[in-house]
């Protein structure tokens, strides 16, 4: 019988691959890539409690739902600073992204 | 029955985020992230959240892996091949995703959840309108707002600003 223990699990270990791929690679668009499994992780959670905790009312799915439109912007906005860094530094490798650095 | 989908949606879910981390070309990684987002979408159907399932097919599938691969296409200059290098933080990343993951699981497995012993509903697209548009319209707004504001941002940011002459 899969349990609530089973997509938590699930939802961790997705948790941890996308952190390590948004630390470990040194692409930009990678490094989006790596956050955007972040955030699904955290709705798979989110829709497993609806079933397992609150089925009366979803208020998970809401939150789910909240959750992947927050995330649409926020890759169209990354998108669209990655390109115009692309345009202007003929790059889009993370480290080489250090003109701040004084 | 349920348990043999959930396995072999879970193995399809890992195999591919493991993939979408490790392969060299960022053409494949992405590719294999819309593998990760149907499995994922598929995982919502099972848990009874076909509405969310629908949404995740197409905001997900549809519409930022396209964007995603757009992106790729307008930034990657020369060979592919190896567009998707590590950084020198390779085994520091590994040791701290797996450390974190030992600690959510543990948590997991120590905590006593409160099941909730209330019948499953077996659709919610009922129930989804009356709490979107009646209850939570002002947070629906907002987001349509913050919807709006983040394409302008984005169209902004990508033509870039003209000098005035």
């Amino acid at each position: 019988m899969i349990g609530l223990d089973h997509y938590m699990i699930l939802s961790a270990l997705l948790f941890c691959i996308g952190l390590y791929g948004a630390l470990a690679k040194s692409n930009v668009i990678a490094i989006l890539i790596g956050v955007e499994l972040m955030l699904n992780s955290v709705n798979i959670n989110l829709i497993a409690f609806t079933k397992f905790l609150t089925p009366a009312e979803p208020i998970g799915h809401i939150f789910a739902l909240f959750v992947i439109i927050v995330a649409a912007a926020e890759v169209a906005v990354g998108l669209a600073l990655v390109i115009m860094i692309s345009r202007d530094r003929m790059t889009s490798n993370a480290l080489e992204l250090n003109w701040l650095k004084w | 029955m349920e348990a043999f989908v959930f396995w072999l949606l879970a193995a399809i879910i890992i195999g591919s985020a493991l993939a979408v981390v490790l392969f060299n070309n960022i053409v494949h990684s992405a590719l294999m992230m819309m593998v990760t987002f149907i499995g994922i979408a598929a995982i919502y159907i099972t848990l009874n959240a076909d509405f969310v399932g629908l949404v995740q097919i197409l905001v997900y599938v549809g519409a930022v892996s396209i964007i995603i691969i757009f992106g790729i296409m307008l930034t990657q200059r020369g060979n592919m091949r190896e567009s998707n290098p590590f950084n020198g933080q390779k085994f520091g990343a590994a040791i701290l995703g797996l450390g974190l993951f030992v600690l959510f699981g543990s948590a997991i497995l120590k905590t006593n959840w409160s099941i909730s012993q209330i019948p499953v509903q077996e659709s919610y697209v009922e129930a989804m309108p009356e709490i979107i548009l009646v209850d939570l319209l002002l947070p629906f707004q907002l987001s349509g707002l913050l919807l709006l504001v983040a394409m302008v941002g984005a169209i902004v940011l990508a033509r870039g600003v003209k000098k005035p002459s």
